[in-house]
C-alpha cells in the first residue's frame, strides 16, 4: 500500500488491461496449483458434489467481494459490507414473511434497501467528507444494530414463500443442462460477475470508478463532478449487497440478523489476493472472483484434508500474505 | 530472485506439506463432529470426550466449528465438506436449527446417520440428539438463587444471545421458573453480550448502576458468567449473588473464592462421548434411543471437589 501510484496515470484502458493481467495470471496458476494440489492429496475432493459446494460456499463470499472491489478500486473501503447484506435479508423477510407480499417484491426490496444504504454510505463519503474507514464502519455498526430491532433480534424464516429457497438452491443449469447441477446462487454470482466486469470496463461509470482511484483531485478539476460518482459507486456496492444478502438467506432459508460481522474482512482479504490494490486506481472483477474461489477451495480443501481448524486459519492468513507478496514483487519488478 | 513460478511452486509445496500432516486413515470408520465453535473450553470438553470414545472404539473422530456461534452459512459449508469425505455418521451440533435441514436431507439421502448433540434440530433426521435439558438446568438455577437471596427481591439475566436454542432456553427457563415458582422475585431485566467477557462486563456494570436495590444475577454461559462476577467485582457490589453457567478456570476460581455462589454444569465431555457412541452404533445399524440427555448439576464451593462433578468440570 505505501506504493503510492507516483508515475502519472497512463491510459485509464490501458491501466484496465494491462495491469490485471499479470495478476490474474498468477492468482489464477495459483487457483489450479490449489487445485491440483488438493486432488492429489484426497481422492473425495475432484468430485462434482464437493466442487458444486465449493462454488455455493463462495456465491455469498464472492457477490460481496465484488461489491467491495468497486469501492477499493475508487481508493475506499466499505467495511459495511458484512452487515449490510444481513439488513438487507431482513428487509427481505420483513416484506415476504412479515408483510406476506410476493417474492419479486421481497427482491426489489432488498437489492433497493441494499442501494439506499449503499448511498447512504457514499453521502457521508463524498458530501461530508468522512473517510470511507470511519464512514463504512459507523455504517456497519448502524445496519447490524437495525438488523435485531427490525427483526425483533430472532431470525426470520421463509417458510411462507414458496421458491425463495431456490434464489440460491434451486438449479435453472441443470434444467437446461441435466447431469450439471450448478445452483443458481452460483448463476447468480457469474452474472453479477459479469455485469459489474462490463460496468467496470465499459461505461463511464467504470472508467470514473478508476479515475477516482488513481487521482481524485485530477478529476474534479477536470469539471467532473466526482461527489456525484462516488456516490453511484457506493450506491452500486449496496445494491449488490443486497443480492448477497438475498442469496444467503436464500441459502438459509432465514434472514439470520446477528450474522455479518466479520464478512466484511473475507471479502476484502478475496479482494486483495485477487490483485487489486488498496491503494485504488487498479483491480479487476475476475481476480476478485479468482480470489475468493481461492478462499473457498483453501478452506474446502484443508477441511476434506481434516487439517486442525487452528491450521486452517493459520494457512489461510499466510496465503493471504503471499499473495499480497507475490503482487508487490510483480509491481517492483515493472516499475 | 523470486519469480513467479517459484511462488507457485511454494503455493503448491504449501498445500502437500498441508496434505502430508494428517495421515488419514482411510480403513477406520470415520464420523465427523461439526460443533458450533471450537475455541471455548466447553467445546474442548465436548472434543475431548468425542476423543475419548474414539480411542475406545477404535473410530476416526473430527471436530469443527465456526469462528462464532452467528456463522450459520460457514457452519453449512463445513458439513457439506464432511459429507463429501463419505463418513460412516456424522455428529452436528446445530446453530440454527432450520437452516441446515437441506443438507441433513442430502445425508439422509447419502444413508448417513446423523446424530445431533448440544441442540436439536426440528427434523426427524437425527437418530437422536446428545443435549442438556437446558430449561430444567436453568430452572434449577432459578431455585438456587431463589433460596440464596431468601424468596424476594430483584434478579438481573446475562445471556450470551437471543437466536439459538440454549440462549432461549436457559433464559426461559430461569425466567418462567421464577414467575412460576418464586412470584416474590423479580426479574429486573434480561440482556445479551454474545456471550464475550468484556461486553458482559459492561452490561453488568451498567446493569448495577441502574438497580441498586438488585440482589442476584444470573449468568446464562460461561463468557456471560464471568462478565457479570468482573462487573460485580469492578463495581465492588459484593452483596450481589451470582450463579453461573458451565465451568472453566475463571468461573471455577470465582466459585473458590466466593464471588460466584455456583454454577450449573452440564457435562460437555459425556456429551462429546455419548454422541460419537450413538454415531457408531447408529453407522452399524444398531437401534439408538431418541433422546440421550447427559445430564447437569449444580455445584458450589461444597461439592465441587466430589468426584462425580469434578469429572464434569473442565479448566
Amino acid at each position: 500500500m505505501s506504493t503510492a501510484e507516483a508515475a502519472p496515470p497512463p491510459g485509464i484502458a490501458a491501466r484496465l488491461f494491462s495491469s490485471g493481467a499479470h495478476q490474474k495470471l498468477l492468482a489464477f496458476a495459483s487457483l489450479i496449483a490449489l487445485l491440483i494440489g488438493f486432488t492429489l492429496a484426497s481422492p473425495n475432493f475432484m468430485q462434482m458434489s464437493n466442487i458444486i459446494a465449493i462454488l455455493q460456499a463462495t456465491s455469498v463470499n464472492g457477490v460481496l467481494a465484488i461489491g467491495v472491489t468497486l469501492v477499493i478500486i475508487t481508493g475506499g473501503i466499505d467495511l459495511s459490507v458484512g452487515t449490510l447484506m444481513t439488513f438487507c435479508s431482513v428487509i427481505a423477510g420483513v416484506v415476504l414473511t412479515y408483510w406476506g407480499l410476493p417474492l419479486p417484491v421481497g427482491i426489489v426490496a432488498a437489492i433497493a434497501a441494499g442501494t439506499l444504504c449503499g448511498l447512504a454510505s457514499g453521502t457521508f463519503v463524498a458530501k461530508m467528507k468522512i473517510p470511507p474507514f470511519i464512514a463504512t464502519l459507523g455504517m456497519m455498526l448502524m445496519l447490524k444494530g437495525l438488523s435485531l430491532v427490525i427483526s425483533g433480534t430472532r431470525p426470520i424464516y421463509f417458510n411462507d414463500t414458496p421458491g425463495f429457497t431456490d434464489i440460491s438452491r434451486g438449479s435453472i443449469v441443470e434444467t437446461i443442462i441435466p447431469g450439471l447441477p450448478i445452483p443458481n446462487g452460483v448463476l447468480i454470482l457469474f452474472i453479477v460477475a459479469i455485469a459489474t466486469s462490463y460496468i467496470l470496463g465499459r461505461t463511464i461509470l467504470g472508467r470514473y470508478t478508476f479515475a477516482l482511484g488513481s487521482n481524485e483531485e485530477a478529476v474534479r478539476l477536470s469539471g467532473v463532478n466526482t461527489d456525484a460518482w462516488k456516490m453511484a459507486i457506493y450506491a452500486l456496492a449496496g445494491g449488490i449487497c443486497g443480492i448477497a444478502g438475498l442469496l444467503i438467506a436464500s441459502r438459509l432459508n432465514s434472514a439470520q440478523p446477528a450474522l455479518g460481522l466479520g464478512y466484511e474482512l473475507e471479502a476484502i482479504a478475496a479482494v486483495v489476493i485477487g490483485g487489486t490494490s488498496l491503494a485504488g486506481g487498479r483491480g479487476t472483477i475476475m481476480g476478485t472472483l479468482i480470489g475468493a474461489l481461492i478462499m473457498s477451495v483453501l478452506t474446502n480443501g484443508l477441511r476434506i484434508l481434516s487439517v486442525e481448524q487452528e491450521w486452517q486459519t493459520v494457512v489461510t492468513g499466510a496465503i493471504i500474505i503471499l499473495a499480497v507478496y507475490a503482487d508487490m514483487l510483480r509491481k517492483r519488478r515493472t516499475s | 530472485m523470486f519469480t513467479r513460478r517459484t511462488l507457485i511452486g511454494a503455493l503448491g509445496a504449501a498445500v502437500f506439506i498441508a496434505a502430508s500432516i494428517p495421515a488419514t486413515a482411510e480403513d477406520k470408520v470415520y464420523i465427523p463432529l461439526i460443533s458450533k465453535g471450537f475455541q471455548h473450553q466447553f467445546w474442548q470438553a465436548v472434543k475431548a470426550g468425542a476423543d475419548k470414545a474414539a480411542a475406545e472404539f477404535n473410530v476416526e473422530v473430527t471436530f469443527e466449528g465456526p469462528d462464532n456461534e452467528t456463522m450459520v452459512d460457514r457452519q453449512i459449508d463445513m458439513l457439506s465438506a464432511a459429507l463429501a469425505k463419505k463418513p460412516a455418521a456424522l455428529g452436528f451440533a446445530a446453530l440454527d436449527s432450520q437452516a441446515a435441514i437441506p443438507i441433513l436431507k442430502e445425508a439422509q439421502e447419502a444413508g448417513i446417520p446423523v446424530i445431533a448433540f448440544d441442540s436439536g434440530v426440528d427434523s426427524d433426521i437425527p437418530k437422536t440428539t446428545a443435549a442438556t435439558d437446558n430449561v430444567a438446568a436453568a430452572a434449577l438455577a432459578a431455585d438456587k438463587m431463589a433460596e440464596l437471596i431468601g424468596g424476594a427481591g430483584k434478579v438481573a439475566v446475562i445471556a450470551h444471545d437471543q437466536t439459538s436454542r440454549t440462549g432461549i432456553d436457559r433464559v426461559d427457563g430461569f425466567v418462567n421458573q421464577m414467575k412460576e415458582k418464586h412470584p416474590g422475585i423479580e426479574v429486573v431485566t434480561v440482556q445479551y453480550g454474545a456471550g464475550d467477557h468484556l461486553k458482559s462486563t459492561e452490561i453488568t456494570k451498567s446493569i448495577l448502576q441502574a438497580n441498586p436495590a438488585l440482589k442476584g444475577m444470573f449468568g446464562a454461559n460461561e463468557g456471560s458468567a464471568i462478565g457479570v462476577v468482573n462487573g460485580v467485582t469492578e463495581m465492588d457490589r459484593k452483596e450481589i449473588v451470582i450463579i453461573g453457567y458451565d465451568s472453566g478456570t475463571q468461573q471455577l476460581q470465582a466459585i473458590r473464592d466466593g464471588v460466584m455462589a455456583g454454577a450449573i454444569t452440564q457435562n460437555p465431555v459425556g456429551i462429546g462421548y455419548e454422541t460419537v457412541k450413538a454415531a457408531v452404533a447408529a453407522a452399524k445399524g444398531e437401534e439408538v434411543p431418541t433422546e440421550i440427555d447427559t445430564g447437569f448439576y449444580w455445584f458450589d464451593k461444597s461439592n465441587m471437589d466430589d468426584p462425580e462433578i469434578a469429572a464434569v468440570l473442565y479448566d
